[in-house]
């Protein structure tokens, strides 16, 4: 960028050095200084090279904002990918209050429930994207499988798809329009210190049990607390719910003063809302069994502290994110968002989001980028035959260890529920502030 | 004769004209909006200008807002007096038992040593402290005093006072410190002279003369502990919660307008204690 702004001698001089081999290499300092004086207007390579001037400004979870992905971005496509990471509240309440300032939105589809009718997003014309045939059917049409059935709550296809471009309601079947370009989902459980809770946890209503008194936590995001609460209450058998992911207002005073009774009786150390409070409060004993997110749990583990992932008799509450378009995006940067995702579906990103626990949302293309030994452990459930690293090169797990809850299939096709907002939300936050204070 | 008055009155509107103005555009307008907006309804993702109640009849009915509201003022009155007594003391040692002022100047400087980190850093530092496997508790097992890890040192209303006791201190030293520099000595000499026991001179010359900066310390603290909420999360470990976690958990899901309300209910209470704390002291005859 500087040397565009140096004097026009010197990029006249340029010129005549410019060769296309240089263009092709990619030398961005000379050729942008020939481009910047229109120098070589009409070159065939003009919009590869106008590219790299074009910064992405993606924000999101912690959860996928890496700069890792920023950097194999900058390498394969040519741009430049700017990346916030926030927490799931913050995530919302940026996405809605400041549309202008992001391109991308990495949001979860619970978020996308709220978000999407606001405006603030355009939805994606996926016959523009070449791998969009090997998405996951789980985004497509909520099943994994032909004949599996589909968990309760915001199950991301029920507001993966639009009617039609400009649209804000969401459509109940496929259509060319999609409002979030699915990447990463997970299948979340309890997270349990096995040297401290001294015996077998198996269902989610252990976390209640007096022995773990002062001991517990849950965490503070109401949209996800809620459901996290209705399956440990479920568990307990204090309430069959009709749909998890859409309570109905005895169900949420149900559930709510389950959860209150046991804050009262001391039952709770903490609240957690961030990843590192949740770390932390695991890896310092301050609590023993906890709702807890995987790759917290290879966080604590990562420390030396023995912490378990705990697959759940009830099965899993399970989340699901994609990328979507700020609505304001057009012309040059929207063709860039287009391949960015396109990108992001093709493998590369898949396999590293696969190593660190979660799962590609367009698995046969991951599975390229992973050795069979990574693939074998972190998708087929399989026994590690050498170390497993995590993406980053650190030893994650050694050679005979395998997947806390076994396969791929295992465990999405254990789902019980997906994070969700309800129709009730308004009352079910009101009841959540009235747990918190209590 | 009013010409006159008239034309001193227009310089000296010019003159406050400024900082009246940023005043309006940074105080006023913005308690405005919050004033509006409060009003108004809303939805999981947008706020509609509508003019409801709804906000405050929920806020003003709800069992929730009252013990909220019990628990700020327990923790501001917990904090003002022990902020208080310990602020006093520190001013008293200082401006009567240091005797050069190089030395006093000195050690009140150390006081605000801590303040050179964020107070963010300062409450964090305590939680390695209190935890359950945390230095105090370790400290106290392997002395012998106690078999079980004593719960309440962390994420409780006992940690969440120590923090504030920690924090907002010398917002308490500084006043006092300042109104008993300007006490004269020889006051105090008068009242020895006249037979008073220490007591009396401390309870008749010292405190009445040391009033307007109690006050001034007082204010300090008890706007700062009411509308905090980081200290509250952090030392509860969201366990905990006051009103300020409530507005704060409001706008993190985007209720503006519920938040809005929280938000001016908690100004009108904050006001109406100021009120009280600034009848009993005229402020600008005692600076």
């Amino acid at each position: 960028m500087n040397e565009k702004d140096s004097n026009p001698k010197t990029s006249t001089e340029t010129k005549t050095g410019v060769t296309r081999r240089d263009l092709i290499k990619g030398v961005a300092g000379a050729s942008a200084v020939a481009l910047g004086s229109g120098a070589i207007t009409g070159f065939p390579m003009v919009w590869a090279q106008n590219i790299k001037n074009i910064t992405l400004r993606q924000f999101g979870t912690g959860v996928s904002n890496l700069n890792a992905i920023a950097e194999k971005c900058k390498e394969d496509l040519g741009f430049n990918l700017q990346l916030t990471s926030l927490d799931s509240d913050s995530v919302t309440q940026r996405a809605v209050t400041q549309p202008k300032s992001y391109d991308i939105a990495d949001i979860e589809y619970w978020i996308c429930k709220k978000v999407f009718p606001s405006g603030v997003m355009q939805p994606l014309d996926v016959s523009r994207l070449k791998n969009y045939d090997k998405i996951s059917p789980l985004f497509i049409n909520g099943k994994l499988t032909p004949d599996s059935t589909i968990a309760q709550g915001t199950a991301p296809h029920t507001v993966g798809f639009v009617e039609e471009k400009g649209s804000k309601n969401f459509a109940k079947s496929p259509t060319n329009w999609m409002t979030l370009i699915p990447t990463i989902y997970n299948a979340d459980t309890l997270g349990v210190r096995p040297d401290l809770v001294g015996r077998p946890i198996t269902q989610w209503s252990d976390i209640m049990d007096p022995a773990f008194k002062g001991k517990t936590s849950i965490l503070n995001i109401p949209a996800i607390g809620i459901m996290d609460a209705a399956m440990i209450c479920e568990s307990m058998g204090v309430i069959k719910y009709g749909d998890k992911g859409n309570m109905t207002r005895q169900e949420i005073d149900t559930t709510m003063k389950v959860l209150m009774d046991a804050k009262r009786a001391g039952q709770f150390r903490a609240f957690w809302k961030s990843f590192d409070e949740s770390v932390n409060l695991m890896a310092s004993g301050e609590v023993v069994i906890q709702s807890m997110w995987s790759p917290a749990v290879a966080a604590v583990r990562s420390r030396g502290i023995p912490c378990v992932y705990q697959p759940l008799k009830e099965g899993y509450r399970a989340w699901g994110g994609g990328l979507g378009l700020a609505s304001h995006l057009s012309g040059l940067e929207l063709d860039a968002a287009y391949e960015y995702i396109d990108w992001y579906l093709s493998g590369w990103v898949g396999a590293y989001l696969n190593r660190q626990g979660y799962y590609s949302a367009a698995p046969e293309t991951s599975k390229a980028f992973m050795s069979d030994d990574e693939w074998g452990f972190w998708i087929e459930g399989k026994e590690a035959k050498g170390d497993i690293l995590s993406p980053s090169g650190d030893v994650m797990e050694k050679a005979g260890a395998t997947r806390d809850g076994g396969s791929y299939w295992d465990r999405m096709g254990k789902v019980a529920c997906w994070n969700s907002v309800m129709d009730e939300n308004k009352y079910m936050v009101r009841k959540w502030n009235e747990f918190i204070v209590s | 004769m009013t010409t006159l008055i008239n034309k001193k009155n227009v310089a000296s509107y010019w003159q406050s004209f400024p900082l009246t103005l940023v005043l309006c555009l940074f105080l006023v307008f913005p308690i405005i909006v919050i004033g509006i907006v409060s009003f108004w309804d809303y939805n999981e993702y947008s706020i509609i200008p509508a003019f409801i109640l709804d906000n405050y009849e929920f806020l003003l009915t709800s069992s929730v807002t009252w013990q909220a509201y019990l628990k700020t003022f327990e923790y501001a009155f917990l904090t003002l007096l022990l902020t208080l007594g310990i602020g006093f003391t520190v001013a008293y040692f200082l401006a009567f038992h240091i005797r050069s002022s190089a030395m006093q100047t000195i050690l009140f400087l150390l006081c605000t040593v801590p303040f050179l980190t964020s107070n963010i850093i300062r409450m964090i530092s305590w939680i390695p402290l209190l935890g359950r496997n945390g230095l105090v508790n370790s400290g106290l097992q392997s002395v012998g005093l106690i078999d079980q890890p004593l719960e309440f040192l962390l994420y409780s209303d006992f940690a969440i006072i120590l923090a504030y006791v920690h924090l907002y201190t010398l917002f308490m030293v500084t006043p006092i410190f300042n109104s008993m520099m300007r006490i004269d000595h020889s006051l105090v000499e008068a009242a020895i002279d006249a037979g008073a026991s220490p007591f009396q001179i401390l309870k008749d010359v010292i405190i009445p003369l040391s009033k307007s900066g109690i006050i001034i310390g007082s204010i300090f603290v008890f706007t700062l502990v009411m509308g905090d909420f980081v200290t509250v999360k952090i030392m509860g470990g969201g366990i905990r919660a006051n009103v300020a976690i409530l507005i704060y958990n409001e706008i993190s899901l985007l209720q503006y307008p519920a938040a809005a309300a929280g938000a001016m209910i908690l100004l009108i209470t904050v006001i109406m204690m100021l009120v009280i704390l600034f009848r009993l002291v005229d402020i600008r005859k005692e600076l």
